[in-house]
Protein backbone atom coordinates (compact mmCIF):
# COMPACT_ATOMS: atom_id res chain seq x y z
CA UNK A 1 0.00 0.00 0.00
CA UNK A 2 1.36 3.25 -1.28
CA UNK A 3 1.80 5.77 1.88
CA UNK A 4 -0.38 8.32 2.20
CA UNK A 5 0.32 11.71 0.39
CA UNK A 6 -0.35 14.88 0.39
CA UNK A 7 -3.12 14.55 -2.61
CA UNK A 8 -4.81 12.09 -0.50
CA UNK A 9 -5.95 14.61 1.82
CA UNK A 10 -6.84 17.00 -0.56
CA UNK A 11 -9.27 14.57 -2.72
CA UNK A 12 -10.76 14.24 0.93
CA UNK A 13 -10.91 17.88 1.19
CA UNK A 14 -12.25 17.89 -2.18
CA UNK A 15 -14.90 15.78 -1.90
CA UNK A 16 -15.69 17.29 1.51
CA UNK A 17 -16.34 20.64 -0.18
CA UNK A 18 -18.41 19.15 -2.88
CA UNK A 19 -20.84 17.57 -0.21
CA UNK A 20 -21.10 20.77 1.16
CA UNK A 21 -22.12 22.89 -2.09
CA UNK A 22 -24.54 19.74 -2.74
CA UNK A 23 -25.93 19.79 0.87
CA UNK A 24 -26.80 23.67 0.05
CA UNK A 25 -28.40 22.87 -2.65
CA UNK A 26 -30.01 19.76 -1.44
CA UNK A 27 -32.36 21.65 1.21
CA UNK A 28 -32.81 24.86 -0.12
CA UNK A 29 -35.25 25.59 2.41
CA UNK A 30 -33.70 24.68 6.11
CA UNK A 31 -31.69 26.91 6.87
CA UNK A 32 -30.39 24.97 9.61
CA UNK A 33 -28.82 22.05 6.95
CA UNK A 34 -27.59 24.71 5.19
CA UNK A 35 -25.65 26.46 7.78
CA UNK A 36 -24.46 22.96 8.86
CA UNK A 37 -23.34 22.25 5.35
CA UNK A 38 -21.16 25.62 5.73
CA UNK A 39 -19.76 24.25 7.92
CA UNK A 40 -18.78 21.19 6.13
CA UNK A 41 -16.97 23.73 3.25
CA UNK A 42 -14.88 25.69 6.32
CA UNK A 43 -14.02 22.12 7.69
CA UNK A 44 -12.78 21.29 3.96
CA UNK A 45 -10.87 24.16 3.46
CA UNK A 46 -9.38 23.84 7.12
CA UNK A 47 -8.32 20.31 5.88
CA UNK A 48 -6.38 21.61 3.00
CA UNK A 49 -4.82 24.32 5.25
CA UNK A 50 -3.51 21.98 7.57
CA UNK A 51 -2.16 19.45 5.07
CA UNK A 52 -0.45 21.84 3.10
CA UNK A 53 1.10 22.98 6.76
CA UNK A 54 1.99 19.46 7.28
CA UNK A 55 3.75 18.40 4.27
CA UNK A 56 5.12 21.87 3.27
CA UNK A 57 6.95 21.82 6.92
CA UNK A 58 5.55 25.02 7.40
CA UNK A 59 3.56 26.25 10.26
CA UNK A 60 1.73 29.27 8.68
CA UNK A 61 -1.42 27.44 7.36
CA UNK A 62 -2.52 26.13 10.84
CA UNK A 63 -2.16 29.91 12.05
CA UNK A 64 -4.69 30.53 9.82
CA UNK A 65 -6.95 27.03 9.96
CA UNK A 66 -7.00 28.59 13.93
CA UNK A 67 -8.26 32.26 12.25
CA UNK A 68 -11.07 30.20 10.00
CA UNK A 69 -12.25 28.00 12.42
CA UNK A 70 -12.45 31.06 15.11
CA UNK A 71 -14.73 32.49 11.90
CA UNK A 72 -16.81 29.58 11.42
CA UNK A 73 -17.70 29.73 14.91
CA UNK A 74 -19.02 33.28 15.03
CA UNK A 75 -20.57 32.88 12.09
CA UNK A 76 -22.54 29.79 13.08
CA UNK A 77 -23.23 31.77 16.60
CA UNK A 78 -24.66 34.83 14.44
CA UNK A 79 -26.26 32.96 12.28
CA UNK A 80 -28.02 30.98 14.20
CA UNK A 81 -29.39 33.97 16.60
CA UNK A 82 -30.83 35.60 13.21
CA UNK A 83 -32.36 32.40 12.66
CA UNK A 84 -33.91 32.14 16.29
CA UNK A 85 -34.85 36.33 15.62
CA UNK A 86 -36.74 35.61 12.46
CA UNK A 87 -38.77 32.26 13.29
CA UNK A 88 -39.53 34.15 16.54
CA UNK A 89 -41.16 37.17 13.92
CA UNK A 90 -42.19 35.51 11.34
CA UNK A 91 -42.79 31.29 12.33
CA UNK A 92 -41.31 29.58 9.62
CA UNK A 93 -37.69 29.37 8.77
CA UNK A 94 -38.52 28.50 4.90
CA UNK A 95 -35.83 30.82 3.02
CA UNK A 96 -38.23 30.87 -0.30
CA UNK A 97 -40.22 33.26 2.18
CA UNK A 98 -37.39 35.79 3.02
CA UNK A 99 -38.61 38.85 1.12
CA UNK A 100 -39.39 41.24 3.54
CA UNK A 101 -36.58 43.51 2.13
CA UNK A 102 -37.85 43.10 -1.71
CA UNK A 103 -33.86 42.06 -2.93
CA UNK B 1 3.75 3.10 8.26
CA UNK B 2 0.54 0.67 7.22
CA UNK B 3 -1.23 1.22 10.50
CA UNK B 4 -1.27 5.33 9.36
CA UNK B 5 -2.66 4.69 5.94
CA UNK B 6 -5.07 1.94 7.15
CA UNK B 7 -6.23 4.65 10.19
CA UNK B 8 -6.32 7.48 7.22
CA UNK B 9 -8.30 5.32 4.94
CA UNK B 10 -10.69 4.62 7.97
CA UNK B 11 -11.27 8.10 9.22
CA UNK B 12 -11.65 9.36 5.94
CA UNK B 13 -14.44 6.93 4.35
CA UNK B 14 -16.54 7.99 7.93
CA UNK B 15 -15.89 11.55 7.52
CA UNK B 16 -17.37 11.55 3.80
CA UNK B 17 -20.19 9.33 4.67
CA UNK B 18 -21.15 10.96 8.15
CA UNK B 19 -20.99 14.09 6.17
CA UNK B 20 -23.45 13.20 3.12
CA UNK B 21 -25.11 11.87 5.60
CA UNK B 22 -25.51 15.74 7.00
CA UNK B 23 -26.89 16.79 4.17
CA UNK B 24 -29.16 13.75 3.47
CA UNK B 25 -30.67 13.24 6.87
CA UNK B 26 -34.41 13.46 7.30
CA UNK B 27 -34.35 14.20 10.61
CA UNK B 28 -32.26 17.52 11.69
CA UNK B 29 -31.27 15.72 14.45
CA UNK B 30 -29.42 13.34 13.13
CA UNK B 31 -28.32 16.04 11.00
CA UNK B 32 -26.54 17.37 13.69
CA UNK B 33 -25.11 14.11 15.71
CA UNK B 34 -23.41 13.02 11.86
CA UNK B 35 -22.04 16.32 11.69
CA UNK B 36 -20.51 15.74 15.61
CA UNK B 37 -19.32 12.55 13.80
CA UNK B 38 -17.41 14.54 10.63
CA UNK B 39 -16.13 16.45 13.35
CA UNK B 40 -14.23 14.24 14.82
CA UNK B 41 -13.45 12.11 11.67
CA UNK B 42 -11.41 15.10 10.70
CA UNK B 43 -9.66 16.01 14.09
CA UNK B 44 -8.15 12.69 13.64
CA UNK B 45 -7.62 13.22 10.19
CA UNK B 46 -5.49 16.37 11.74
CA UNK B 47 -3.97 13.94 13.97
CA UNK B 48 -2.63 12.07 11.41
CA UNK B 49 -1.44 14.97 10.14
CA UNK B 50 0.84 16.28 13.12
CA UNK B 51 -1.10 18.86 14.09
CA UNK B 52 -2.62 17.73 17.37
CA UNK B 53 -3.33 20.60 18.71
CA UNK B 54 -5.92 22.22 15.78
CA UNK B 55 -7.14 18.58 16.25
CA UNK B 56 -7.88 19.41 19.99
CA UNK B 57 -9.43 23.04 19.26
CA UNK B 58 -11.81 21.70 16.53
CA UNK B 59 -12.84 18.88 18.86
CA UNK B 60 -13.37 21.80 21.43
CA UNK B 61 -14.84 24.34 19.72
CA UNK B 62 -17.12 22.67 17.21
CA UNK B 63 -18.67 19.35 19.22
CA UNK B 64 -18.25 21.18 22.63
CA UNK B 65 -20.13 25.09 21.36
CA UNK B 66 -20.99 24.91 17.43
CA UNK B 67 -22.89 21.45 17.43
CA UNK B 68 -24.38 22.19 20.75
CA UNK B 69 -25.65 25.40 19.42
CA UNK B 70 -27.19 23.90 16.61
CA UNK B 71 -28.85 21.23 18.74
CA UNK B 72 -30.61 23.75 20.80
CA UNK B 73 -31.98 25.60 17.95
CA UNK B 74 -33.18 22.85 15.68
CA UNK B 75 -34.91 21.39 19.34
CA UNK B 76 -35.78 24.67 20.34
CA UNK B 77 -37.77 25.82 17.25
CA UNK B 78 -40.86 24.73 16.85
CA UNK B 79 -40.75 23.51 12.86
CA UNK B 80 -42.48 21.14 10.67
CA UNK B 81 -39.23 19.73 8.79
CA UNK B 82 -41.28 17.09 7.11
CA UNK B 83 -43.08 20.04 5.21
CA UNK B 84 -39.30 22.23 4.22
CA UNK B 85 -37.99 18.91 2.44
CA UNK B 86 -41.22 17.82 0.68
CA UNK B 87 -39.82 18.50 -3.04
CA UNK B 88 -36.36 18.33 -1.80
CA UNK B 89 -36.10 15.58 -4.51
CA UNK B 90 -36.77 18.21 -7.12
CA UNK B 91 -33.19 19.74 -6.51
CA UNK B 92 -31.34 16.89 -6.65
CA UNK B 93 -30.52 17.05 -10.19
CA UNK B 94 -29.03 20.54 -10.34
CA UNK B 95 -27.51 19.60 -6.70
CA UNK B 96 -25.66 16.91 -8.73
CA UNK B 97 -24.86 19.22 -11.62
CA UNK B 98 -23.41 21.57 -9.59
CA UNK B 99 -21.68 19.44 -7.73
CA UNK B 100 -20.25 17.23 -10.46
CA UNK B 101 -18.95 21.25 -12.16
CA UNK B 102 -17.37 21.63 -8.92
CA UNK B 103 -15.31 18.25 -8.30
CA UNK B 104 -14.00 18.36 -12.02
CA UNK B 105 -13.01 22.01 -11.44
CA UNK B 106 -11.05 20.45 -8.11
CA UNK B 107 -9.73 17.56 -9.92
CA UNK B 108 -8.42 19.25 -12.92
CA UNK B 109 -6.90 21.81 -10.46
CA UNK B 110 -5.53 18.50 -8.47
CA UNK B 111 -4.27 17.01 -11.35
CA UNK B 112 -2.00 19.67 -12.75
CA UNK B 113 -0.68 20.97 -9.51
CA UNK B 114 2.91 20.55 -8.29
CA UNK B 115 4.74 22.25 -5.51
CA UNK B 116 7.55 24.60 -7.04
CA UNK B 117 10.58 23.42 -6.47
CA UNK B 118 12.15 26.14 -4.24
CA UNK B 119 8.65 26.31 -1.97
CA UNK B 120 9.98 23.86 0.68
CA UNK B 121 12.92 26.11 1.10
CA UNK B 122 11.35 29.07 1.43
CA UNK B 123 8.93 28.46 4.71
CA UNK B 124 7.48 31.59 6.42
CA UNK B 125 7.72 29.84 9.79
CA UNK B 126 9.70 25.84 9.70
CA UNK B 127 8.30 23.71 11.39
CA UNK B 128 10.79 23.86 14.56
CA UNK B 129 12.41 19.99 15.39
CA UNK B 130 11.80 18.43 18.84
CA UNK B 131 9.16 20.84 20.00
CA UNK B 132 5.93 19.61 20.50
CA UNK B 133 2.72 21.07 17.98
CA UNK B 134 1.25 23.04 20.62
CA UNK B 135 4.44 24.57 21.56
CA UNK B 136 5.57 25.13 18.41
CA UNK B 137 2.33 27.30 17.35
CA UNK B 138 2.31 29.27 20.65
CA UNK B 139 5.63 30.46 19.56
CA UNK B 140 4.32 31.76 16.70
CA UNK B 141 1.00 32.71 17.12
CA UNK B 142 1.84 35.42 20.16
CA UNK B 143 4.47 37.01 18.31
CA UNK B 144 4.93 36.89 14.72
CA UNK B 145 0.80 36.43 13.91
CA UNK B 146 -0.17 38.58 17.56
CA UNK B 147 -2.42 40.84 14.94
CA UNK B 148 -4.14 37.96 13.61
CA UNK B 149 -4.46 35.99 17.22
CA UNK B 150 -6.32 39.35 18.68
CA UNK B 151 -8.04 39.54 15.38
CA UNK B 152 -9.87 36.46 16.09
CA UNK B 153 -10.55 37.48 19.41
CA UNK B 154 -12.02 40.87 18.24
CA UNK B 155 -14.18 38.90 15.41
CA UNK B 156 -15.39 36.52 19.13
CA UNK B 157 -16.01 39.37 20.59
CA UNK B 158 -18.64 41.42 17.97
CA UNK B 159 -20.29 37.85 17.11
CA UNK B 160 -21.01 37.55 20.74
CA UNK B 161 -22.21 40.69 21.44
CA UNK B 162 -24.35 40.78 17.80
CA UNK B 163 -25.72 37.33 18.94
CA UNK B 164 -27.10 39.04 22.33
CA UNK B 165 -28.47 41.90 20.63
CA UNK B 166 -30.35 40.27 18.30
CA UNK B 167 -32.09 37.29 20.48
CA UNK B 168 -32.62 39.70 23.61
CA UNK B 169 -36.20 40.97 24.03
CA UNK B 170 -37.97 42.67 26.77
CA UNK B 171 -41.37 40.98 26.99
CA UNK B 172 -44.39 43.33 27.87
CA UNK B 173 -46.38 42.18 30.79
CA UNK B 174 -43.57 39.92 32.51
CA UNK B 175 -42.75 41.28 36.20
CA UNK B 176 -39.24 41.46 36.68
CA UNK B 177 -37.56 42.13 40.29
CA UNK B 178 -36.17 45.43 40.27
CA UNK B 179 -33.35 45.27 42.53
CA UNK B 180 -32.94 49.20 43.18
CA UNK B 181 -36.45 49.23 44.10
CA UNK B 182 -35.91 47.04 46.29
CA UNK B 183 -33.08 48.25 48.09
CA UNK B 184 -33.67 51.53 47.98
CA UNK B 185 -36.55 51.27 50.09
CA UNK B 186 -36.63 53.20 53.62
CA UNK B 187 -38.01 52.29 56.89
CA UNK B 188 -40.74 54.68 56.48
CA UNK B 189 -42.49 53.59 53.16
CA UNK B 190 -42.34 50.09 54.38
CA UNK B 191 -43.80 50.19 58.07
CA UNK B 192 -46.15 52.33 59.56
CA UNK B 193 -47.10 52.47 63.08
CA UNK B 194 -50.28 53.38 64.37
CA UNK B 195 -51.85 53.41 67.44
CA UNK B 196 -54.76 50.82 68.23
CA UNK B 197 -57.09 51.41 70.74
CA UNK B 198 -58.46 48.70 73.18
CA UNK B 199 -62.39 47.39 71.28
CA UNK B 200 -61.98 49.31 68.18
CA UNK B 201 -60.73 48.83 65.14
CA UNK B 202 -58.38 50.50 62.52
Amino acid sequence: MAPIALGHYLTVAAMLFTIGIFGIFLNRKNVIIILMSIELILLAVNINLVAFSSFLGDLTGQVFALLVLTVAAAEAAIGLAILVVYFRNRGTIAVEDVNIMKG
Amino acid sequence: MLLATIAFYLFSTVLIAAALLVVSARNPVHSVLFLILAFFNAAALFVLLGAEFLAMVLIVVYVGAVAVLFLFVVMMLDIDFAELRRDALSYVPIGLAVGAVLLGELVLVGGSWAIAPGATGVAANPTPAGVTNTEALGRILYTTYVHVFQEAGMVLLVAMIGAIVLTLRHRAGVKRQNAAAQIGRTRKQAVELRKVRPGEGL
